[in-house]
Formats: structure tokens, C-alpha cells, sequence
């Protein structure tokens, strides 16, 4: 039997799904989720209990939950800057290591330090590593026209491979029995944390300021006008007047940054030094994050805190129900898959005969 | 002779638009039969009905006397039809062989078809080399595939769908030959085209449409390129309205020696372009579609930085390096072809679409930031002035109606003072009574002094509200004529290209 399946643009499709349909891309995920739970012969009931409510059902659950979401949000922020403009930055996780690497090592560089312009020197020159690796997709797609998704995203490799080079090169703790990591920060390249004891800080503060500063660029400012000509309409754009090869620099560089800056958060912060496994994929789950927000800045943060929280779930589940903390991903990649299914569905008409 | 095709009432309308009505004719056996007629009068819609690709609304088709029910492609190819398409589906990567095996209805061996091929490419003159890959290939001989492609199938009748618009004067040259060789050896074929001389050249009859009717059906034999220019525009001059004998003195823009070198074989390239616009003057420049209008705008705009040789002049100031936005800010006013998602976002509000055009002034910005207020204010005014049927200016540019939309950007243009407006088909496709109200709009805009270029393929809109007209014929621009002087015997010798 043969079934044609016939895909046709809808007319009118509706903006009110456009923002509601996160929600029933989230509820398709617990779902399937539970039917996860269910195949492994648990109880969906009581794993949904572990997997998302006691994470965060203390303090010390809640600080997790913010200093998991921080670098999402950051990068997710960033992100959106070059997804609004439809140009696909794959490669934030690169830059995230770049920002460490860039920033880090003004840290251990000055590894006697106690002046408080350390702290943001290294924020700095975090935020610079990152737009600099960005610049290079940048560069690339203006001057040759490759591909930014192909480009972006085979630098992130280059970059772990650099990070990788400095911990067990000239980087290496010299006291570290041997180990891939450099010296830790010295206390003044440590980024101050919100309330003693927990491990959230400043960075959220970051991440606030930068979600409000987005939303007032995307709707009341020229740059932002002409990020949404151009992700609306090319041709608009060039009728307008607007320079499609200096919107991708920005936004690559805008990315870049947050990035950088969400990289050197993660070392400066929770880790203290540099080693190999910075993050565990920030810079990829940030692209999920970016799109489940619907690429809008207030959107961005309730989604970092949704997606950190299977990131946190992970860790309880692997602990307490003995699956693999890959179960996070699942559940990340079930999001995208709905999120993007439900968009089509919204977008365009399914018929089949 | 025979007839091979018989249409009768055919009858297909679009949401809006007629595309054929009442269509009856035969097409002989063995002949080359033109259809000829501008962009819209319904040409491709008819030959797509006689291939299954649009459904006809009511009508029949007959061939060889047989009643012939043709639901899709594959049942046209089964009664012998085949059709060249103006855009070539064929896979770059893959080898001329491998392309034309994909054609096939039957199963046949590579090796078959490459001898069956290789006999068909002797016996009619095609050089192509069966094993090069399609990307190699020059545009004349991807068509070459495309034909001998169709050859494979046995077919009865071909129709080619303006098969010399992508091809040099060298490359045509041949085409006709093969084409008349097969024609001797039993093929009959329907070819579009709207240029006159090619179908006196070429063709036996030539059948012409005019807004989905057909206007006659002749042999081409005692045509020639003025009459047969006079029977498809099917025009009577009407009355010019305006002052004609005005002095203009005072030149505002100037382009000299204008041409262009693109390897793109779907671009025109245009052939030194001289144009003169005097202050108040509104000059029309005609010419059917694909003429090099969209390049000729491409560069006036220039938003892709398009090569060119030759010299823009905007009051003695040589612009030709400036950007839109540059251009813009010297107040020279654009208004495009398409209207959504070019010169307005569907998806934007009217006051933000207000924006688009006019980001370049300093009023409408506070810094880095948009000055919404001001813009709001220009978008009622807008509304108000130019008639334009909306509740608010917060509604988004899609959901008017297009000649709402149109009145509303061409308002927009006005409304920033402009020196110079250049307009590409500012009435197609909208309603008579925006219609109306637009020419009126442009014609008292000129009496202000602001000069004005348009770029139409409407005649009866450029004779009635331009002082002077130019055709564009293959990249080339005829000097221009004042509209008095115009007779139509003139005008359709123009629109065939014969001009010096």
C-alpha cells in the first residue's frame, strides 16, 4: 500500500500556537517520558517524582537549578541574536571553550593576584574568546559564503582540542599528580557566589541583565529592527537598505560573546580551574534552550530553568533509579523533536490519502 | 492537413484572475504552431492543461478526433505528448545518460539508451557527449538534454515553453534547425513565446491570447512583426490626460551607456542603456516581462551590488557606487515589483513598515533607538491621505488587501518628499479604484516636480499618465517617444525589438 502524504502552507497560522505550543511540546515530553519510565519496568509516577520535583525540593536543589540554567540562558540569549537573523551558530560550545580558555588564562596568569579588577579582566577577556572564535564562521561565510552551521560547528572540536592541549601542556598543575587540569583560580578570579554554602552566583545576575537588555534591543532599537527585517524577509532587508554582511558579524559576535562569557562563568565559578570537561554540552542543549523560549528573552529564561532541570534530574535518576544520566538527553531531544513538530504542524496542513 | 490537437472551451479560472476563457483551437498535424501573447494572458495555463498538469475547469481536449481525458503528466506522455520546460529539472551531478534513464517510462537498459540516444543525437545534429555530468554543460546544451530526453519517449507532440529565452542568437540558430528536422520527420510542435519575430521566423500558424481569450488563430505567413506586435497588444490609444507640450528643461537623472556582463544564463543582460529624466517628468518604460526590467531595477536600486558598465547620474552626482541607503537618503524613492516581503513584511505592523523605507532618517530615530511616536504620527498620515482602508497602523502589512497595501507604500514614498520615484508595475494586480487613484496620485506628484520613472508592462498605464516612453527589448532601451507622437503600428514594431 502506498500513502502520499500531501504537506500544504497554511494561510493564516496562528500566533497563539506559535507561543502555546512549547507547552504542548513539554507535555508530548512527559508523556512519552513516562512511557520511557514505563518500558524500563519503573513506576512513571514515582520516577517523575525523582526526575523533577526532588531536585528542587530544597535549597541546595534550587541553587543547582540557577547555576545550571545560568550559562543555558547566557547562551541561549546569544543565540537568539543570530537565529532571529536566520543565521545558525551551531557552534556556542566552541566558543563556550574558547571564552574558558581565553579568561582562564588570565586567571592563571595573574595566579597571585588579589585586585579586584582581576575578576573583571578575566570576564572580559572571557566574553573576547568567545566573539573571537566566532568571528571565524564570520569571516567565512562573508568573504566565501561556507556554510555557518558547518563551519561553527567543526571549530567547537578545534577549540577542545586547544583546551585540551593547554591542560596537559604548559597549562598543567604542576602539583596535580599528573592530571589534565591547570592550578585553581587564584580567589580574587573567582567569581563570588550569591549565598554561602550554595554554589549559584553573580552569573545570574548576568543573565537577567542581559535577557532585559535583548528584549529592549529587539523591540525598540534599529539593530534589533533590522535582525527581525532580516529573519523575516532577505529581500526586505536589502530594500531597506540594511547590509546582510555586517547583521551576520554582529550577530556572530553578540554570540560569541555570551558565550564566552557563559564559559567563563562555569570555570570561575562551580569548577575553579580549567580542565577538560568544562561543560557538560551547554553550548549544543543552549540551541534547544534558544528555541523552546521561541527565541523571545523572557521565553529563553523559563526554558533555561525547564531544561536545567533535566540536566539536575539526570543526576537524581542515575543516582536513585540506576539509568543512565543519558535519560537527560532523551528528554532534551524529545523536547526539540515536539517542539519542532508541533511548529510544522502549526505552519502547514498534513493530508493524507 | 490533419488536425492532431483539438481544444474546445476550455475554461480554467484562478481565486481573482481568468487564465483561459473559452479557448478553442486546432493545432494541425505536423506543423510548428506558436502561441503567442503577453505575460498573464494565459499561454502556459493552456499548454499545462494539454500536458495534465493543470485540471481545466470545464472543456475538452481532443486528439487525432479522439475525446482525450488527460489526468496528469504520465497519461499526456502515454497519447505522445511531451513538453521542454522553461526551467530544466535536471540533476547536476548526475551524467546526461543517467539523467535522460530517469525520463523513462519504460525499463531499458543504460547501454540501450545510450545507443538509442546516440542515434537521435546524429540524426538531428545535438553534441552532447553522454557520459559528461549535467553540471558542465552550457545552458543550450542542458536544453539539448532536455529535448532528446523527450525524443526517448517517441512523442507526437512536443511543446516548448519559451525554449530560446535562456539561449544566444548562435544557439537559436540551431534549435530552429533541429526543430524544423523534426517537424519533417512527423513531430508537431507548440511553442510559447512573446517574441514576434522569432514566431514569423520559425512557425507555420500562431495562435494569439490576450486575458485568457484567444484573439485569433493565422498562419504567420503574411504577418509581420508589426502587425502581429499590433493583434497581441490588441491596443487603442487612449486618451492622454495631462499637459504634453510642456518644457521640461532642468535634468535630474541621467544614466549613460548602461550594460551589463552576467554569465547567469536566467539574467538579461543589458546593452547600453541611455536615459534622460527632466525634472516633472514621468517616464514609462515598457516592454514585455523578462526583458531585463529586473535587472534594469536590480541596478537603479542597487541592493546586490550588481555589475555594470557605464555611469548613473542623480543632479550631476555620480551614484553610481552608492548604496540603497545612500540613494535613499538623496531622496530617491523606490517602490517595487512585489509588494510583500520586499517592499513591505507581511508580518510587520504598517508603522513598522513605515520604518523599512524610511530608516535612513535622522526624525525618525532617537540614536540608536526607533522614534515610535514620529513613526505613527507619518503612518496616519499615511492612511489618511493616500485612502487606505485599515483600522489602525498597528494591523500588519499581510492583511491588506493589495491595493490597499500598494496605496499605503506608494503613500509611505511620497509622503518623505521624494526628487526622484522609481515605480516597477505600480498597479498590478489591485483593484480598479486603487488603480485609478494611483495614476491620478503620480500624475499630480509630477506637477509638484518630482520626477518619476516607471517600469510597467501595462501600456495603456504608461500612455495614460507618462510624458514619454522607451520599450525594453532584450536588455536594450529604444529611444524614447513623446506619448503624443505615439501610434500603435510604432509601439508594436518597438515591442518586437525593431528599433535601432
Amino acid at each position: 500500500m502506498v500513502f502520499l502524504i500531501r504537506v500544504q502552507l497554511r494561510e493564516d497560522y496562528s500566533n497563539l500556537i506559535f507561543y502555546l505550543s512549547p507547552l504542548v511540546a513539554v507535555a508530548l515530553t512527559l508523556f512519552f517520558g513516562s512511557f520511557i519510565f514505563f518500558i524500563l519496568d519503573l513506576s512513571p509516577i514515582e520516577s517523575f517524582k525523582i526526575f523533577f520535583i526532588s531536585p528542587i525540593s530544597n535549597s541546595y536543589g534550587i541553587s543547582e537549578l540557577f547555576v545550571k540554567a545560568t550559562p543555558l540562558a547566557i547562551i541561549a540569549l546569544g543565540l537568539s541574536y543570530c537565529f532571529k537573523n536566520n543565521i545558525y551558530n551551531i557552534g556556542a560550545e566552541g566558543q563556550l571553550t574558547m571564552g574558558a580558555i581565553f579568561g582562564g588564562g588570565i586567571g592563571l596568569l595573574f595566579n597571585d593576584s588579589t585586585s579586584v579588577f582581576l575578576l573583571p579582566l578575566m570576564i572580559l577577556f572571557g566574553a573576547i574568546g568567545g566573539a573571537f572564535w566566532a568571528t571565524i564562521p564570520a569571516i567565512l561565510k562573508t568573504k566565501f559564503n561556507t556554510n555557518e552551521i558547518l563551519t561553527s560547528l567543526m571549530l567547537t572540536y578545534v577549540a577542545l582540542f586547544i583546551l585540551d592541549y593547554f591542560v596537559v601542556g604548559p597549562w598543567k598543575d604542576p602539583a596535580g599528580y599528573g592530571l589534565p587540569k591547570s592550578m585553581p583560580f587564584p580567589d580574587a578570579g573567582r567569581l563570588p557566589v550569591l549565598i554561602d554554602g550554595l554554589r549559584v552566583h553573580i552569573g545570574v545576575y548576568f543573565a537577567l541583565i542581559i535577557c532585559l537588555l535583548t528584549y529592549i534591543i529587539f523591540n525598540k532599537t534599529l539593530f534589533g529592527f533590522k535582525l527581525r527585517v532580516t529573519g523575516l524577509s532577505s529581500k526586505a532587508s536589502q530594500y531597506a537598505g540594511f547590509k546582510y554582511k555586517n547583521l551576520i558579524f554582529y550577530t556572530f559576535i553578540i554570540s560569541g560573546a555570551s558565550a564566552g562569557l557563559a564559559g567563563l562563568f562555569e570555570v570561575s565559578g562551580p569548577i575553579g580551574l580549567l580542565y577538560r570537561d568544562i561543560s557538560p554540552n551547554y553550548g549544543f542543549t543552549a540551541i534547544i534552550v534558544a528555541f523552546l523560549g521561541r527565541l523571545n528573552p523572557f521565553g529563553i529564561i523559563l526554558s533555561s530553568l525547564l531544561i536545567a532541570l533535566t540536566y539536575l534530574g539526570a543526576e537524581d535518576a542515575q543516582l536513585f533509579l540506576k539509568i543512565p544520566s543519558a535519560v537527560g538527553f532523551v528528554f532534551q531531544g524529545l523536547v526539540l523533536f515536539f517542539l519542532l513538530g508541533t511548529d510544522f504542524l502549526n505552519k502547514y496542513k498534513v493530508f493524507i490519502k | 492537413m490533419q488536425s492532431i490537437v483539438e481544444f474546445k472551451n476550455i475554461f480554467k479560472s484562478y481565486p481573482g484572475v481568468i487564465a483561459n476563457d473559452d479557448v478553442s483551437f486546432n493545432i494541425e498535424e505536423q506543423s510548428i504552431h506558436a502561441i503567442l501573447g503577453e505575460n498573464g494572458a494565459g499561454k502556459s495555463t493552456l499548454v499545462k492543461i494539454l500536458y495534465g498538469h493543470v485540471k481545466p475547469d470545464s472543456g475538452e481536449i481532443l486528439i487525432n478526433s479522439d475525446l482525450a481525458i488527460i489526468n496528469s503528466p504520465s497519461t499526456a506522455k502515454n497519447l505522445g505528448i511531451n513538453m521542454v520546460f522553461q526551467h530544466f529539472s535536471l540533476f547536476e551531478s548526475l551524467t546526461v545518460a543517467e539523467n535522460l534513464i530517469l525520463g523513462m517510462n519504460e525499463n531499458i537498459s543504460l547501454t540501450k539508451l545510450k545507443d538509442k540516444s546516440k542515434t537521435i543525437c546524429d540524426k538531428y545534429g545535438f553534441n552532447l557527449n553522454l557520459n559528461s555530468p549535467i553540471s558542465s554543460l552550457s545552458v543550450g546544451q542542458r536544453q539539448s538534454v532536455e529535448i532528446v530526453r523527450s525524443l526517448l519517449n517517441n512523442p507526437k507532440i512536443l511543446i516548448m515553453d519559451e525554449p530560446t529565452s535562456v539561449l544566444t542568437p548562435d544557439e537559436i540558430s540551431k534549435l530552429f534547425k533541429i526543430i524544423k528536422n523534426l517537424v519533417k520527420d512527423g513531430l508537431t510542435v507548440i511553442f510559447i513565446s512573446h517574441k514576434l519575430e522569432e514566431i514569423i521566423n520559425l512557425s507555420d500558424y500562431v495562435t494569439i491570447m490576450r486575458n485568457g481569450k484567444v484573439v485569433s488563430t493565422i498562419s504567420t505567413q503574411n504577418e509581420n512583426p508589426e502587425t502581429l506586435g499590433y493583434k497581441m497588444l490588441g491596443y487603442k490609444v487612449s486618451e492622454v490626460k495631462h499637459e504634453s507640450n510642456i518644457n521640461f528643461s532642468q535634468e535630474i537623472f541621467n544614466i549613460k551607456n548602461l550594460s551589463t556582463q552576467s554569465k547567469d544564463p536566467f539574467t538579461i543582460n543589458l546593452n547600453k542603456i541611455d536615459l534622460s529624466l527632466k525634472k516633472g517628468q514621468i517616464f514609462g518604460i515598457a516592454g514585455v516581462a523578462g526583458n531585463g526590467q529586473k535587472e534594469l531595477m536590480e541596478i537603479l536600486l542597487n541592493e546586490n551590488d550588481y555589475e555594470f558598465s557605464g555611469d548613473i547620474f542623480f543632479k550631476d552626482l555620480n551614484i553610481n557606487n552608492l548604496s540603497t541607503f545612500q540613494r535613499k537618503s538623496l531622496s530617491i524613492s523606490y517602490v517595487t515589483e512585489e509588494r510583500l516581503g520586499h517592499s513591505a513584511v507581511p508580518e510587520m505592523s504598517l508603522s513598522e513598515n513605515i520604518f523599512l523605507s524610511m530608516n535612513h532618517k535622522s526624525e525618525f530615530k532617537k540614536g540608536d533607538f526607533i522614534n515610535f511616536e514620529k513613526i505613527n504620527s507619518y503612518a496616519s498620515d499615511v492612511i489618511k491621505n493616500f485612502n487606505v482602508d485599515t483600522p489602525s497602523y498597528h494591523v500588519k502589512a499581510g492583511k491588506l488587501s493589495g491595493g490597499n497595501l500598494q496605496k499605503f507604500i506608494i503613500g509611505r514614498e511620497i509622503m518623505s518628499n521624494p526628487q526622484l520615484l522609481i515605480l516597477s508595475q505600480p498597479t498590478w494586480g489591485i483593484d480598479a479604484g486603487s488603480e485609478a487613484f494611483i495614476k491620478k496620485t503620480i500624475v499630480e506628484l509630477s506637477q509638484k516636480g518630482v520626477s518619476i520613472i516607471i517600469i510597467s508592462h501595462d501600456l495603456d498605464e504608461l500612455l495614460e499618465v507618462c510624458h514619454q516612453i522607451s520599450v525594453l527589448y532584450e536588455g536594450s532601451l529604444s529611444n524614447p517617444l513623446n506619448v503624443e507622437d505615439i501610434n500603435i503600428a510604432k509601439l508594436g514594431k518597438y515591442m518586437g525589438g525593431l528599433f535601432d
